[in-house]
């Protein structure tokens, strides 16, 4: 039997109190301990960002990241980015742009894309290019990808 | 899977080294290459789990006296986007630039990239250029201990260094750099992102008068550890940056670099990549 501990974090606005193996992954927890299956697991070693989640106000891979760590932080993953008032911008953008081909790199895509838009409200296609660098589609759908990011940054700003 | 027999998420040094000196700890921060690695089977945990990203102090990056000091655990995105960093290292923003994804960016911390101690680390690379130092804390005698080791003589092969179990690192500190100095880092790989460099190379000195002098070059993923190439910074030292030296420091960079042929790619074309970015990155240092 593996070692477990119990940790507190904020997940998508809600505290949440859960015990886990010390060695398990953020995505394990999240989709086997707490059921939120939206962020997929695909590579399972950080090279494809399927698994994206922001922690603290940052993304990062949560196939990296022990789950641990999550003690007394605040994650949003896709489950989180809706309000009761619909989807937020960056979901939007995506639908109307056609963004989604398979979809399976689509949460993790979107969380990136989301990060992105709000860190910098005035980024450019180039610069959401190289943001995404960790994000792969492997239907290789990446030009309405960089649409839906430009569309969102424009949301975003009229939003303001 | 090894069986773990505890978890610490320390928020004192004090606690990390003792708990550190009663040995078989597992070390992570980030975790960015810790989970791939135990996933693989290619390293197994300690009896202790230590996450150290609570420990107050050790992120974090600041001037002392003449000197910057990067805590162990500042992100690879924390020096990317820090103004100290852009404006005294830019060869050190050049690398955290060209580092992974931001994803890994934001998880990745500098001691752990340099604790992994891969040929291939790529803030490393920078570090060795600015001359630069780590920190390491140990628990002795009931005290908390520290000693300082040039990051030159840190590693002594793939994924060995100097580091002893029981010590952490803590941080990494060198000299601001003088107003003269220019130095630029260049890596390559199929893509340009999320990529184990298949060779870097960083070159940095001062050029004053056009004389290029305290040259340091560092070469990443052509020898067992990261390199300093005491060759090429022969080839340049107190001579003026031309196209003499230049021809000159890509014949030692020849003769400096002992790579091998492995998955990513053969001996031969590391041994000509390694030539083209020497002559690349003095170029753009005597073009700017």
């Amino acid at each position: 039997m593996s070692l477990e501990t119990e940790i507190n974090f904020t997940l998508n606005g809600r505290p949440v109190t859960v015990r886990v193996p010390v060695a398990m992954k953020t995505l394990t927890m999240l989709r086997e301990v707490l059921g939120l299956t939206g962020t997929k697991y695909a590579c399972g070693e950080g090279e494809c960002g399927a698994c994206t989640v922001k922690v603290d106000g940052r993304t990062l891979n949560s196939c990296l990241m022990h789950a641990v760590d999550c003690d007394g932080r605040e994650l949003v993953t896709i489950e989180g980015l809706k309000s009761p008032a619909g989807m937020n911008p960056t979901q939007k953008a995506f639908v109307d742009h056609g963004a989604v081909q398979c979809g399976f790199c689509m949460p993790g895509m979107i969380i990136q894309a989301d990060y992105l838009t709000d860190d910098d409200p005035q980024l450019t296609r180039e610069q959401a290019q190289r943001g995404l660098e960790g994000n792969l589609c492997r239907c290789t759908g990446y030009t309405k990808v960089l649409d839906a990011v430009e569309a969102a940054v424009e949301a975003k700003r009229c939003g303001r | 899977m090894q069986e773990i027999k505890s978890y610490l998420a320390p928020r004192s040094l004090d606690e990390a080294v003792k708990a550190m000196a009663a040995g078989d700890v597992t070390v992570f921060c980030g975790g960015t290459d810790l989970t791939p690695q135990t996933d693989s089977g290619a390293k197994r945990y300690g009896a202790t789990l230590m996450n150290i990203r609570r420990i107050e102090g050790l992120s974090g990056i600041a001037e002392a006296g003449d000197s910057i000091r990067i805590g162990a655990a500042t992100t690879v995105t924390e020096v990317r986007r820090d103004p100290l960093i852009a404006r005294a290292a830019p060869i050190l923003a050049e690398a955290a630039e060209h580092f992974a994804s931001d994803q890994i960016r934001n998880a990745a911390s500098l001691g752990g990239n340099i604790c992994n101690a891969s040929p291939a680390g790529d803030m490393i690379n920078p570090l060795l250029v600015l001359d630069a130092a780590v920190e390491l804390a140990s628990w002795a005698d009931g005290a908390l201990r520290t000693r300082s080791v040039p990051l030159e003589n840190f590693f002594t092969g793939p994924r060995r260094h100097v580091k002893r179990p029981d010590e952490l690192l803590t941080a990494i500190v060198f000299r601001k750099p003088a107003t003269d100095f220019v130095g630029w880092f260049r890596k390559s790989g199929p893509r340009p992102a999320l990529e184990i460099s298949t060779v870097s190379v960083g070159i940095g000195g001062n050029l004053s008068d056009g004389v290029f002098r305290n040259v340091r070059v560092a070469m990443g993923s052509v020898a067992p550890t990261p390199l300093r190439a005491h060759g090429v910074e022969a080839a340049l030292e107190g001579r003026p940056l031309d196209a003499d030296s230049i021809r000159a420091a890509v014949a030692a960079a020849d003769a400096d670099a002992t790579p091998i042929d492995d998955v990513r790619a053969s001996a031969w074309y590391r041994k000509h990549l390694v030539k083209v970015f020497t002559e690349e990155v003095l170029n753009h240092v005597l073009g700017n």
